[in-house]
């Protein structure tokens, strides 16, 4: 029993020393990266945002961002979960289903607060 | 559509001989006419066949690509190839005509079928390999290859003729396969939260990046598709219909299911209802 929970620690410990330089890595995209990449927010698929290409329009427009959202936290909120405000949304709930994490989501935010 | 299904009744009714199938489940019917009324209020200059199109019934410069591409099909060798594994003899001297009714432009619209014996859907496909092992051959790959072939051959047979595909009345093991694939279809799945509907009902005509969205009305009257990304894949560009089905839940971050299993086989029952009174319109080009 001892020697399955040394093993499992040390693989945890080795899993951990491979996950910190992910997230370290995760860490460098840009903001904008994080909004625009398909394999993160790929905001762009449903999204018209300034500055990117080939936009979906499946969701509104993401401009003037500031005056649609005057507190910078509804803004997350409707990022983390879009379902609160409308159960029968189509957009993802990127932080409930961890699709971002909470990090990526504050870059997503600052970037479209900026738009 | 409504009259041939009030001929069906009046059949039905008077207990005529002709081999008619089933009559329709009341519930199922209602479902359809829904669905299709959903579809031609959103879209009222659009007739019912036009929907068959997919994405590029939604757009017109589209629709002219399209158009063009299709009078030099790239998958004209592999029909032929379809076209001659269908009349080729398996080693006991049977082709597979033995294994179905009727000739062979009247085949892909008898599925998929509700088989009350088995108590499941069968599909063309799992019917064509059933065949092969039946006359003693192995089975083939399911999603491409031979098996497209042969699909998409009997599929451009057919074109032109009318889906019809029937959940007899009153038989509560056909109803509940049905509501199961009905279920799949509206249920949200995946990291990203997605249901088929979100997507080709919500959303159709709408761009998600560079793709439009298809309507789900009439998905199902050109499959096998020959598809751009599938030839750039490996392959030469031919799936079946749940090959697809697959590629749209790895889209929203879901494992796909196995193919030919009972979740996309009743999904594709569901699906094809959906379309009934469409015309098959052949096999056809995607991008
Ligand atoms: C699959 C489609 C889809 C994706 C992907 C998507 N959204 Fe949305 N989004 C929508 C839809 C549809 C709405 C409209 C409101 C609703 O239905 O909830 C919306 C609404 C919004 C709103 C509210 C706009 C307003 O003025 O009310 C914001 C902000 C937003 N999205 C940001 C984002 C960001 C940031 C991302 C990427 C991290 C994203 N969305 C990804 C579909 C999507
Ligand atoms: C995130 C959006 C999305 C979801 C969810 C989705 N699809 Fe798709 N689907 C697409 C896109 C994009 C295409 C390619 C363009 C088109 O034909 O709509 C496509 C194509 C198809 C096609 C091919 C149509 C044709 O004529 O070539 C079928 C069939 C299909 N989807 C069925 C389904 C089914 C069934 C589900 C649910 C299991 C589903 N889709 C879920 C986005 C989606």
């Amino acid at each position: 029993m001892k020697k399955i929970i040394s093993s499992i620690s040390a693989v945890s410990a080795l899993a951990a020393l491979f996950v910190m330089p992910l997230e370290a890595g995760a860490k460098e995209m840009t903001d904008e990266e994080v909004t625009f990449g398909r394999k993160a927010g790929n905001c762009l698929a449903c999204h018209m945002i300034p500055g990117g290409n080939l936009p979906g329009t499946i969701g509104p427009p993401l401009l003037a961002m500031k005056a649609r959202f005057p507190n910078k936290a509804d803004l997350r909120a409707q990022i983390w979960d879009a379902t609160v405000k409308n159960p029968h949304t189509i957009m993802p709930p990127f932080g409930k289903h961890g699709i971002l994490t909470e990090g990526q989501i504050d870059q997503v935010v600052n970037y479209i607060y900026s738009k | 559509m409504k009259k041939n299904i009030t001929i069906i009744a009046l059949a039905a009714l008077l207990g005529s001989s002709v081999a008619i199938a089933a009559q329709q489940s009341a519930q199922v019917q209602a479902d359809i006419d829904a669905f299709q009324n959903h579809f031609k209020a959103k879209f009222p200059e659009m007739d019912l066949d036009d929907f068959s199109k997919g994405p590029y019934s939604m757009n017109e410069d589209k629709l002219m690509q399209f158009e063009n591409i299709m009078e030099m099909p790239p998958f004209e060798d592999s029909l032929d190839k379809g076209e001659q594994l269908w009349n080729t003899a398996f080693k006991n001297g049977k082709t597979y005509s033995s294994c179905f009714n009727g000739p062979v432009e009247k085949i892909r619209t008898q599925f998929p079928r509700w088989n009350a014996e088995a108590g499941k859907v069968e599909n063309l496909e799992a019917m064509i390999n059933k065949c092969r092992t039946d006359n003693g051959e192995k089975k083939i790959g399911w999603k491409k290859g031979k098996m497209a072939f042969i699909s998409a051959y009997l599929t451009t047979a057919a074109t032109g003729e009318e889906i019809n595909v029937i959940v007899p009345e009153g038989d509560e093991k056909a109803l509940a396969a049905y509501n199961k694939g009905k279920k799949f279809f509206y249920s949200k799945r995946g990291q990203l939260n997605l249901s088929c509907a979100n997507c080709h009902i919500d959303s159709v005509g709408k761009k998600i990046r560079g793709d439009i969205l298809s309507p789900a009305l009439g998905q199902i009257t050109h499959f096998p598709v020959w598809r751009g990304k599938w030839m750039r894949k490996k392959g030469n560009g031919f799936g079946t219909i749940q090959r697809r089905y697959g590629g749209c839940n790895k889209q929203v971050r879901a494992k796909p299911f196995k193919v030919h299993k009972d979740e996309y086989t009743n999904l594709e029952f569901f699906h094809t209802v959906m379309s009934n009174g469409m015309e098959i319109s052949g096999t056809e080009y995607r991008q």
